[in-house]
């Protein structure tokens, strides 16, 4: 029997505090009524004796301390899944949202997922083919892998996304088998309605689950959004066999709402603000990307954030760096010059990708040409900076070289149109064209014997 | 499983619960650091604090599903590790309970309340006894020895504290964990003694002495082994914002490093990490001895999203494990990536304790116990009279890549070398992006004697020559980047040629190309000595007038830069011949300038 409290002591922002309490469970959720008519969940997170918090996803606006009560389900929050989720819209806690009735299944799971037992694990090692020349190139996607966009405001990081979920083919694979999970925390309504025009567009619309907390949607939701989504994820992933792609969109507006629960909790800050447990609660999420060695499907995670003020150090895309397989940054320069997409590749990382590039996977050449293409456009940046200085006509020739090598690959590599899908051979192929540019001997990562293959055939 | 439960008669219930931080009343029976089974699913904590009657615990499992008034069961001994064979090769969490076994039970998900399982106490093992009733043994006196693994001898010791006369033992042959192999008696009271010992893992285990510090720890990293050289018994701070190759540098010191044992701690990293280092070690073969990697291997894997408390834990339950196979004699090297993790699981701790923060938010005592973790470090004389050494490396993950954050520069305090990672070079793809101009090794002048027996007296010579040439360099590069190269004078762009073929020939290594993952010492002395050849000779040319344009060969630059892949066969002739080469091209010049053959122009 459960037991339903009548009384609660203190409401204020997100949390409410009740006295006097038996058999209290941690992480429990629980259901708060409000005057008979409206429901709220709420979340146990801390006990101490008698005296229970509890934080309110929808917040306390409304509740008064008498009229209202307070059920313990004894259970930490669970969501019910069935293949039925494919094609449906829910919203942040997990309900559905686009009027076609409830999720109807008997099993439910525990939202807050378990770490991945590592000897589990399967290390991934296929690539994902986007069909976007400085992904593929130089930052290869890897099935399995967790690879965030660090992007800013007004940058187009949806439509990169977007581009992504487009053309993603994974290469050797039936194609047939894959799905999309939509994550949305606290972005606009229009962002979110570009997404689902893409998805219609794409034909792919019934193998998407959205799961959305929108910029007026309560803002605690939000912390359980992406823990609905994966655990929905993992199921399709896990025990349907589907290779499942994450977007999460935006992380930073999550941490936010971490940050304020943290406040009203009174916890002590670290960095900005942020709580102390923010890596932790980010591993959490992110962790949960991956395959499994006894199931055929896996969770690849990109996951947006807009870096405040474009600051990379920011905690929010610090700890996310330190986290996830590599990052994807976009810059605004690049942008303003019309490069569409904005990557920066120096800062960019794929942590996956040097296993799953080269002979078995993409092609002999790719490990040896991207390390070369990197390193000449890292040099690139260093004669730029001396040609503000100097003026371009007083470089060296090799100096001019480098300055035509980087035009072109932005003007060539980088820019790339939002309907335009290269395939792996012709990013590899363009990539050896721009290195021609370059005089031989400074072209040192590349195997003499692939140089005689690639570079002067 | 160890099940202690029913004999115990103290008893207390959860009156508290916020995260891995859990109270509970009625525990004035219970001692602190002693380990406590927590709630009806018999999670693992310690205790921290007492206070009257109530007891501060950290809980090593997910906390969430606990009841008020659950109980919490005392076992009457600290956190301690069970030590004996079976920890090769394998794969453990935080409290040392096997991932492996787990998955094995069919678990792809860590659950919680696994209870206290340890090492396999089943498998058996052919233990070849080494003493006779009679025998007076000492603590630490090995008894007998195991073959672990194709590399390992695991040598059964004494454990320490306990002594006497042996009564009874055993014959050689195949045994358990937890059969009795010998009995001791000392002064009328009876001891067994097991293949396998327990022991608290925070408390150092005892040695005979400390010993100083003179042997290398031979990486085949050339930027380490020669520019900043670790020591056997040393300690090292690799300090890098993410994306530098914090990770990879700790790889390839686990995979090459000459050390006898590695013990390599994932605190609070990706999964995907360690599950690399499974699938690779047991395809690598050592270079010396050609037996898989794995077989001298302890992973412990606290990944970032298993319990924050075990975090903590993992970091000295990695460093018992290394104590305990110093005591057999071996040298241990130590990797814990990342010790950053580390303290913030002890600022996350520290927080729910509501414990009064210092520094962004860490607790005042972090500085002392970093301290006290890489103080375990050490050249050793061992309580059974062998030496065996304990090399910490730890990775340091600094907040937005800032050096100036407290875990690194309270690591930097504690540490005799200090690998300083890179991010401009990293974003450049230079790898390792060890920093030549902000790292350092205290150990130089240590290891100086090693040196000069081991490989050559002018090794430390031909090292400080490149460090001028790469300092040097760097004031150089100031100017540059202002007027550009072409402004100096020959005498100092043929530095920057040289710096160029030190950092793209010798400081960048390719940790997965075939010839270049693994450089011995021999080979980096003649390296050295071939790119110290070519500076003297071409700085001496530029002192005699002769243009740069003219002492710069592209091709013999080119293959001094490419002669780190050059997989010759006949190993000893490469390097002479480019000596002589650079010889002849040199005097060629030379006399082609003497003769006036060359002009200024």
């Amino acid at each position: 029997m459960k037991v339903k409290y009548l009384k609660i002591d203190k409401a204020e922002g997100p949390l409410l505090v009740m006295e006097e309490v038996k058999d209290a469970v941690y992480d429990e959720i629980v259901d708060i009524e409000i005057s008979g008519k409206e429901h709220r969940i709420g979340k146990v997170v801390q006990i101490d004796r008698g005296k229970v918090i509890i934080q309110v996803f929808q917040g306390t606006s409304g509740i008064s301390l008498n009229d209202v009560s307070v059920i313990f389900s004894g259970k930490p929050m669970e969501i019910s899944l069935s293949k039925e989720i494919l094609g449906r819209v829910f919203n942040g806690t997990g309900s559905p949202i686009d009027g076609a009735g409830e999720i109807y299944s008997n099993k439910n799971y525990n939202i807050n997922g378990r770490p991945m037992n590592p000897v589990a694990r399967l290390y991934p090692r296929n690539h994902i083919q986007t069909g976007i020349s400085s992904i593929d190139g130089l930052l290869t996607l890897i099935r399995g892998q967790k690879l965030p966009i660090f992007s800013g405001d007004g940058l187009p990081h949806n439509q990169l996304a977007a581009q992504i979920v487009k053309q993603a083919r994974i290469t050797g694979e039936e194609t047939a088998n894959f799905a999309v999970v939509f994550v949305a925390m606290g972005i606009k309504h229009d962002e979110a309605d570009f997404f689902r025009k893409v998805f219609e567009e794409t034909g792919v619309m019934d193998r998407v689950v959205m799961f959305l907390n929108l910029a007026d949607d309560p803002v605690m939701e939000r912390i359980i959004t992406p823990r609905c989504a994966l655990t929905a994820a993992e199921y399709l992933a896990f025990e349907c066999d589907m290779h499942v792609l994450v977007i999460m969109t935006d992380i930073t507006s999550y941490c936010e709402a971490l940050r304020e629960i943290s406040s009203a909790r009174e916890e002590v800050p670290s960095r900005k603000g942020y709580p102390g447990y923010l890596y932790s609660d980010l591993a959490n999420l992110y962790e949960r990307a991956g395959m499994l060695k006894d199931c055929k499907g896996s969770i690849t995670q990109i996951a947006i954030l807009t870096m405040p003020n474009d600051d990379i150090t920011h905690p929010v895309p610090d700890l996310t760096g330190y986290i996830t397989e590599g990052q994807i940054v976009l810059n605004r320069s690049l942008y303003q010059m019309g490069i569409y997409p904005p990557i920066n590749v120096l800062p960019s990382l794929s942590r996956l990708m040097k296993d799953g590039i080269g002979k078995e996977y993409t092609r002999e050449d790719h490990p040896n040409v991207a390390n070369q293409v990197f390193s000449a456009y890292s040099k690139v940046q260093e004669v730029r900076a001396l040609a503000q200085i100097i003026g371009e006509d007083e470089l060296s020739e090799t100096d001019r070289k480098y300055m035509e090598f980087g035009r072109q690959f932005e003007e060539r590599f980088s820019k790339q149109d939002f309907e335009e899908n290269r395939d792996i051979s012709q990013t590899l192929d363009l990539m050896w064209e721009l290195l021609r540019i370059l005089p031989e001997q400074e072209l040192t990562r590349i195997d003499p014997s692939l140089a005689k293959k690639y570079l002067r055939k | 499983m160890v099940e202690r439960g029913n004999k115990m008669t103290r008893q207390a219930n959860i009156i508290y619960v916020n995260g891995p931080v859990v109270k509970a009343n009625h525990m004035e029976d219970f001692m602190v650091r002693e380990m406590v089974m927590v709630g009806e699913k018999k999670l693992i904590g310690e205790i921290i604090s007492l206070e009257k009657g109530l007891g501060t615990i950290q809980v090593y499992e997910e906390t969430s599903g606990l009841r008020i008034g659950e109980k919490v069961q005392g076992t009457e001994r600290p956190l301690s590790l069970k030590l004996g064979p079976g920890i090769i090769g394998n794969i453990f969490d935080g409290i040392e309970r096997p991932l492996s076994k787990i998955y094995e039970k069919g678990f792809k998900f860590i659950p919680e309340g696994m209870g206290l399982v340890s090492i396999d106490e089943r498998k058996s093992w052919d233990v070849e006894i080494m003493v006779k009733p009679g025998n007076i043994l000492k603590p630490g006196r090995i008894f007998a020895n195991v073959q672990e693994t194709s590399m390992v001898v695991h040598k059964i010791m004494v454990p320490p504290g306990i002594k006497g006369k042996v009564v009874s033992a055993v014959k050689s042959g195949s045994y358990t964990i937890s059969d009795t192999l010998a009995v001791l008696n000392e002064d009328g009271k009876k001891c067994e003694l097991k293949m396998c010992q327990e022991w608290p893992i925070r408390q150092p285990r005892p040695v005979a002495q400390r010993m100083p510090i003179e042997k290398l720890l031979v990486t085949g990293q050339r930027v380490i082994d020669t520019f900043f050289p670790l020591a056997k018994g040393g300690t090292a701070g690799i300090p890098g914002g993410f994306g530098t190759g914090k990770t990879i540098t700790q790889h390839q010191l686990a995979k090459w490093s000459d050390a006898d044992i590695i013990v390599y701690i994932g605190c609070g990293e990706r999964g995907n990490e360690m599950t690399e280092v499974l699938e690779d070690f047991p395809k690598l073969k050592d270079p010396n001895t050609n037996n898989p990697l794995m077989d001298r291997t302890v992973l412990i894997a606290n990944t970032s999203n298993m319990p924050v408390a075990a975090r903590e834990a993992s970091i000295y339950t990695g460093i018992t494990i290394a104590e305990y196979f110093r005591d057999m004699g071996y040298n241990v090297a130590v990797m814990a990536d990342s010790t950053s993790r580390w303290a913030e699981a002890l600022r996350e701790i520290a927080g729910r304790l509501e414990e009064m923060p210092a520094e962004e938010g860490y607790p005042a005592y972090l500085a002392s116990r970093l301290a006290e973790f890489y103080e375990r470090a050490g050249y050793f004389k061992n309580l059974n009279g062998t030496e065996g050494s304990i090399t910490v490396i730890g990775a340091v993950s600094p907040a937005g890549g800032d050096f100036s954050e407290p875990v690194t520069q309270s690591t930097k305090r504690i540490v005799g070398a200090f690998l300083a990672l890179d991010r401009e070079l990293a974003h450049a793809r230079h790898f390792p992006s060890i920093n030549w101009l902000s790292s350092y090794s205290g150990y130089i002048s240590m290891l100086r004697d090693w040196f000069k027996q081991n490989i050559a007296s002018d090794m430390i010579k031909l090292r400080s020559k490149m460090m001028k040439i790469l300092q040097e360099e760097n004031k150089l590069m100031d100017i540059v980047k202002l007027v550009g190269e072409d402004v100096l004078p020959d005498d100092q762009r043929v530095i920057l040629e040289i710096a160029r073929i030190i950092k793209i020939g010798y400081l960048q290594q390719n940790a997965y190309h075939p010839q270049d993952f693994y450089t011995d010492l021999p080979r980096q002395y003649s390296m050295l000595k071939v790119i110290g050849k070519l500076y003297d000779r071409a700085y001496s040319c530029v002192k005699k007038g002769i243009p740069l344009s003219k002492i710069k060969n592209e091709k013999l630059f080119s293959d001094i830069i490419m002669m780190k892949y050059n997989a010759a066969k006949e190993k000893s002739k490469l390097f002479p011949e480019l000596i002589n080469r650079i010889d002849h091209y040199y005097d060629s010049i030379e006399s082609m300038y003497k003769e006036g053959r060359i002009n200024e122009s």
